[in-house]
């Protein structure tokens, strides 16, 4: 196969010493970004980005997807710790993850997620490299009917997962989507539920609301049972590693059910945090042990990072191939290699062969060598844990306060997030499910959105929803997803009968 | 060397350092903050992260300038934030249209003369275009076949309602009785690849975000919405080149229409800050790889300083007034 | 986890809370349902208005709130459980004070002088540090953002009247 030749001349652009030296920096940076929540990859690699004016494009490239890299292997690293996402598509990673550290599996949640991780972005990998350009006809298929029934098929993959009352998870996603509406739709261009305040113009940000609901909202929570952590007992040895390796394998089909989903998502491009909610929603419909997620399973930290991953390193395809960004680092990166002289297209790949295959095979180098990175550093960052409640929970407050800054660059997000704090207290304490409040929160717009343009498209009938076999496909999925429970009682019933 | 002539010498340079130095003008004393009234990643970001890495590749400027995006309602987050900013000479804004349909769309309250202009870095065109599958060679035959179809059944995709790509739309509505269906998005790159894959019948993107389409064959420009045709002469898809695509007016649709790709301060800023930046942008200008940027992405290279700018500006703000008026654009308030 | 406590007072009942919480999301409801109503809840020609998701959305969750809200006042056993004992809700101000006197801190002397100060008084007055230990972990912490972000990444934090004494702004 030629792309085999081409990816070997790849590895050959992207192995000398300096690239290589670019990698293992843009890893370690891309780390430490994805681990302070709200300085999150794009943000991160828009920051760094106009360093690489003065490298060659490919260099500048490996460095940037490298930081990338290890955003996304970084964003996993205090959700687990300490509940608090680094990066949106970490948050469904806290479901588990966070109870396996206070059952002082800290290290084993951290070597799956990181493993997952690799697995996924390598899937993704492997697709771009062989199937380029058939999966970027696939991407074009996509217009806003069909981004909606993608939206749609997330909400019902996650929706009925939550436990506690029916009404309660009403009343939390609702309140979700209606915080999403706030700022200006963009259909109209109208500004709503601002009432004219400046600080409401940006809306309200996903990021600010986890923050607070999950993370201050945990330290306040882990407070009444006195001034500790739990799960500090985390175990330290490397061989926690190998131990955990031993039992992943046993998660190979949520594996890959999960990369296909990212991979699926990524292209689309429908987002890594969507694609790790539908990844996380399905495993557990699909897990045996499907109830007790949740609980702390290590499969629950499987199924969304490595949907995550796939979905992120994914969707740099549609990026590189069409010009449209799959994320919002993806939108950064594009800009770059504008800047660079670079015309990202459908030509790219024809006329900047070097460049493409040098990105490439730095997307197997620069994972492998994130893996190694953040698998080294495993039991540092299951010993932060060790370190006293008086000294960690006011730097994790800290942290969290200029996370929530940054977002935005914005004082009134950090006062936001303490109030999201409190809420996040008293609700958990109410049984307010919060997870669909994040979901809706982060679909809400965009799902409004393209509801809006396909009603526009069609001037109001809903029956564009299943006008083609794609957009039809996929809404007949997710409304199969809804009501599973019943369909397969009745499955049950006619195979019984 | 007599001692006369030293002496001679002495007083002149002493002279010199007492009146006209360079080194008395003003300089930031502290990071310059590049306000960006948009998201990451669109028109106005990248020009924004260019200008950023130019200075500090060039060394232009001794204080360091960090990009900070503002982009939440249309803008009108960054604009406030400047506004609020009054007197301080350490934040710029660039502009595109935003700075008048924000304001004119939602209501927000802010003008430009709220902030002081400083340069005009370029002009970006806009261009209609089609898929390249469709039969339309020229503007007229589309135009015919949109009003052929009927009213409502060709549709257009832009970027944002209310903005650019909207008023464009309508006016061209008006010019020629054709009715489109107008269907925001959220960026300029996902609006060309919904004419790719034949979500939307035609876009009147920037050149910049519908360029490798157009190379790769996927899109064909009918027209640019411009008095006189583009300069670059490269040839870009086919045998076809920027300068080849007609403008809009000898296709027959009288409309043109420029987006501001420029840069303002605060309010109450001396001269000499402004000068200041005036000047830096000017060596920014002059770099190789700016020009090479201006290329490709088929900017119209105009620049203007001091009251000739403002004059433009308040000529254009005028003009997006009535062009919005007609629209309906206007927000109830107003 | 309040069986625990069980020889503590209680400071509130669930069922307190739980009235409380529902009247204020009720109220959120209300003004969602308010604004989109003036924005247009309608569903014209070209699909639903600017305001007809604020305005239902908003319905729904006053509708829901209403039923917890009454579902809760009936409920007895909602009245007796406690919702948190005066020792924990005493050991979460502990935090939550200092910590809105940090954000203030963060607007007014910036987010550096704020998080040293904040880090160091829960130091001394929480985990009963000495000053020696408590002085170098709270500058140490702040100097590390300080150059991580300030020098490193170029993303400027909000400072206050001491950087700017120091020129550092």
């Amino acid at each position: 196969m030629a792309e085999i030749g081409l990816l070997f001349d790849g590895f050959g652009v992207a192995l000398s010493p300096f690239n290589l030296m670019l990698m293992f920096i843009g890893v370690l940076l891309g780390v430490i970004i994805g681990v302070l929540p709200g300085l999150g990859g794009a943000n991160g690699v828009a920051i760094l980005l106009p360093l690489t004016f003065t490298m060659p494009p490919t260099s500048a490239i490996i460095m940037l997807s490298c930081i990338y890299w290890g955003a996304l292997f970084g964003g996993a690293i205090t959700s687990i710790l300490f509940n608090i996402p680094g990066e949106p598509w970490s948050v469904a990673t806290t479901f588990d993850g966070y109870p396996l550290a206070q059952q002082g599996r800290a290290g084993t949640a951290l070597t799956a997620a990181f493993t997952s991780s690799f697995i996924g972005a390598f899937v993704a990998v492997l697709l771009i490299t062989f199937l380029a350009p058939v999966v970027a006809g696939f991407a074009l298929q996509f217009g806003p009917p069909e981004f909606f029934s993608v939206y749609l098929l997330t909400f019902c993959a996650f929706v009925g997962m939550s436990r506690g009352q029916a009404l309660k998870t009403v009343v939390s996603m609702m309140v979700g989507f209606g915080l999403a509406t706030v700022g200006l739709d963009t259909v109209t261009g109208q500004l709503r539920l601002t009432f004219g305040f400046t600080d409401l113009l940006k809306g309200f940000d996903f990021l600010i609301a986890v923050i607070g609901l999950f993370g201050i909202g945990e330290i306040l929570l882990t407070l009444e049972e006195g001034l500790f952590f739990k799960g500090t007992r985390a175990k330290l040895s490397p061989r926690v590693v190998l131990e955990t390796w031993k039992e992943l394998p046993r998660y190979w089909i949520t594996s890959l059910r999960s990369s296909a989903v990212g991979c699926f998502m990524g292209i689309v491009p429908g987002g890594a945090t969507p694609a790790s909610f539908m990844s996380y929603g399905v495993a557990k419909r699909f897990s045996q042990d499907g109830d007790k997620f949740g609980t702390g399973k290590v499969e629950g930290v499987v199924a969304p990072e490595t949907a995550a991953h796939a979905a992120g390193t994914s969707a740099l395809l549609p990026m590189l191939t069409l010009g449209v960004p799959g994320s919002p680092t993806a939108a950064v990166l594009l800009g770059g290699l504008l800047i660079w002289g670079l015309q990202p297209g459908p030509l790219l790949f024809v006329e900047q062969t070097e460049f493409v295959w040098g990105l490439i095979a730095s997307m197997y180098l620069g994972n492998i060598a994130g893996l190694i990175v953040v698998l080294t550093c495993v039991p540092l960052f299951a010993a932060i844990l060790r370190i006293p409640f008086a000294i960690i929970a006011p730097v994790i407050l800290v942290i969290c306060a200029i996370g929530a800054f940054t977002v935005h660059t914005s004082v009134a997000d950090v006062y936001l997030m303490l109030v999201f704090g409190v809420a996040g207290y008293v609700l958990r304490k109410l049984d307010y499910p919060l997870a669909p409040l994040v979901l809706a929160l982060v679909l809400g717009d965009r799902a409004e959105d393209s509801f809006r343009q396909s009603m526009l498209m069609s001037q109001g009938t809903m029956s564009i929803f299943f006008s083609n076999a794609l957009v039809g496909g996929i809404t007949t999925l997710a409304l199969v997803l809804l009501f599973w429970p019943t369909i397969a009682a009745l499955l049950k019933r006619a195979r019984g009968g | 060397m007599s001692t006369k002539t030293i002496l001679r010498a002495a007083a002149l340079s002493a002279a010199v350092a007492l009146t006209g130095s360079p080194a008395m003008a003003w300089e930031p004393t502290k990071t310059v903050e590049f306000i960006v009234p948009a998201g990451t990643g669109g028109g106005a970001d990248q020009m924004a992260r260019l200008i950023q890495g130019l200075v500090q590749k060039h060394n232009l400027m001794k204080q360091s300038m960090v990009v900070i995006n503002k982009g939440g309602g249309a803008g009108a987050e960054g604009f406030l934030e400047v506004k609020g900013a009054k007197g301080d000479p350490h934040k710029i804004i660039i502009t595109l249209s935003n700075l008048f349909t924000t304001p004119l769309a939602t209501g927000v309250p802010f003008n430009w003369k709220d902030l002081t202009p400083v340069r005009m870095m370029a002009l970006d065109q806009f261009v209609l275009w089609v898929n390249a599958e469709t039969p339309y060679k020229t503007a007229k035959e589309y135009v015919a076949a949109a009003k052929a179809a009927g009213s409502g059944k060709f549709k257009m995709g832009g970027t944002g309602s209310k903005q650019e790509d909207q008023i464009i739309t309508v006016a061209l509505e008006k010019q020629t009785g054709a009715k489109f269906t107008y269907i925001p998005f959220k960026g300029g790159g996902a609006v060309n690849t919904q004419l790719v894959g034949k979500h939307v019948d035609s876009t009147v993107n920037n050149p910049i975000e519908a360029v490798a389409n157009w190379r790769a064959g996927k899109v064909r420009p009918l027209c640019v919405f411009d008095n006189e045709r583009l300069i670059y002469k490269e040839k870009i898809a086919g045998d076809m080149a920027w300068s080849d695509i007609p403008t809009c007016k000898e296709a027959g649709v009288d409309m043109d229409y420029l987006m501001l790709r420029g840069i303002f301060m605060a309010g109450g800023v001396t001269a000499d800050q402004v000068k200041y930046y005036s000047d830096l942008l000017e060596k920014v200008r002059g770099l190789p790889e700016w020009k090479e940027f201006m290329e490709k992405g088929a900017f119209n290279q105009t620049t203007m300083v001091g009251d000739q700018y403002k004059n433009w500006v308040a000529k254009e703000e005028q003009r997006h007034m009535q062009l919005m008026k007609e629209a309906g654009f206007l927000a109830a308030s107003k | 986890m309040s069986d625990n406590h069980s020889h503590d007072r209680s400071a509130a009942s669930t069922r307190t809370l739980e009235l409380v919480v529902a009247a204020l999301i009720f109220l959120l409801g209300a003004i969602a349902a308010y604004d989109g109503n003036r924005i247009g809840a309608g569903w014209g020609i070209e699909g639903p208005q600017a305001g007809y998701f604020p305005f239902y959305i908003g319905l729904i969750i006053c509708f829901a709130t209403a039923v917890i809200f009454v579902r809760a006042l009936w409920d007895r056993a909602k009245a007796r459980e406690m919702f948190v004992s005066r020792s924990q809700l005493l050991l979460v101000f502990k935090m939550l004070v200092p910590s809105i006197l940090y954000v203030v801190g963060v607007g007014t002397i910036g987010i550096y002088v704020s998080s040293t100060l904040y880090i160091a008084f829960f130091m001394l007055w929480l985990g009963r540090y000495t000053w020696i230990r408590t002085v170098p972990v709270a500058l140490g912490v702040s100097v590390v953002f300080f150059l991580l972000f300030e020098v490193w990444f170029l993303v400027p934090l909000p400072k206050g009247p001491l950087e700017a004494l120091l020129g550092l702004d």
